[in-house]
């Protein structure tokens, strides 16, 4: 029984993602997208907290998302995987539900 | 009447005035109750002030929404989970918290606490338990 959760709020402006993943049970899979793709690139202060964060949770990020913010793919933590719409929505299926980290 | 009864969670992660979530997470939970679904509501992060007491919205010229959680026992919403460490965090203890009651019909209609504190790692139980959650 796992959950896709998803993040839409850069984690530079609010708890949401860190409070998201705090909450994720193993199995479950985590989607960055829209401003949630700021917590995916590495470098920054909050990378090791999210690109190390392992506790059998997959990490996904919009790779549109990513494109439209002009970050390139290859900033990705290697723990974290780009998909595309047709991946979102096999995501979505994949999962017995689907949170929205508002 | 056979109709199969889902587990609805809503998380609450906002505090009550600065946006309309709160007030709309609260619509929304009295329409799922009048279907008669298993229903929930979970508080945390900043949601956990929405149910503090003492809210006096007069001279803000607020609606004063807080009293309607104290009804939701009377829509058998009687599960409000609330995280431990939400509250510790903001300087909360169960004492800030409005009096949250149900009256338990199995149980000759004792008076009974709404509210739930659960830890971290229990909210996510809770969370993964559930059929449909919703975000506010």
């Amino acid at each position: 029984m796992a959950t896709l959760h998803t993040v839409n709020k850069s984690p530079f402006q609010n708890q949401t993602l860190l409070s998201c993943l705090q909450h994720t049970k193993s199995g479950d899979a985590v989607l960055m997208f829209e401003d949630g793709v700021y917590g995916a690139a590495s470098g920054n202060a909050l990378s090791d907290a999210v690109a190390g964060f392992d506790a059998g949770v997959k990490l996904y990020v919009l790779g549109s998302d990513l494109a439209a913010r002009g970050i390139d793919a290859g900033k990705l933590a290697d723990s974290i995987t780009a998909i595309d719409y047709g991946g979102f929505v096999d995501l979505v299926a994949s999962h017995d539900r689907t949170q929205n980290w508002l | 009447m056979s109709e199969t009864v889902k587990k609805f969670l809503y998380v609450n992660r906002k505090a009550p005035y600065g946006t309309i979530y709160a007030q709309e997470s609260l619509e929304v939970v009295l329409i799922g109750a009048a279907f008669d679904q298993d229903v929930s509501m979970a508080f945390l992060d900043d949601g956990v002030f929405q149910l503090t007491k003492g809210q006096d919205t007069k001279d803000a010229g607020l609606k004063n929404f807080s009293p309607t959680f104290r009804a939701l026992g009377d829509y058998e919403v009687t599960k409000l989970y609330v995280e431990q460490e939400s509250l510790d965090e903001r300087g909360l203890t169960l004492d800030d918290l409005q009096d949250i009651q149900y009256e338990d019909e199995d149980d000759d209609y004792a008076e009974k606490s709404s509210i739930i504190v659960v830890s971290r790692s229990g909210m996510a139980d809770v969370m993964a338990d559930q059929d449909v959650v919703l975000s506010f």
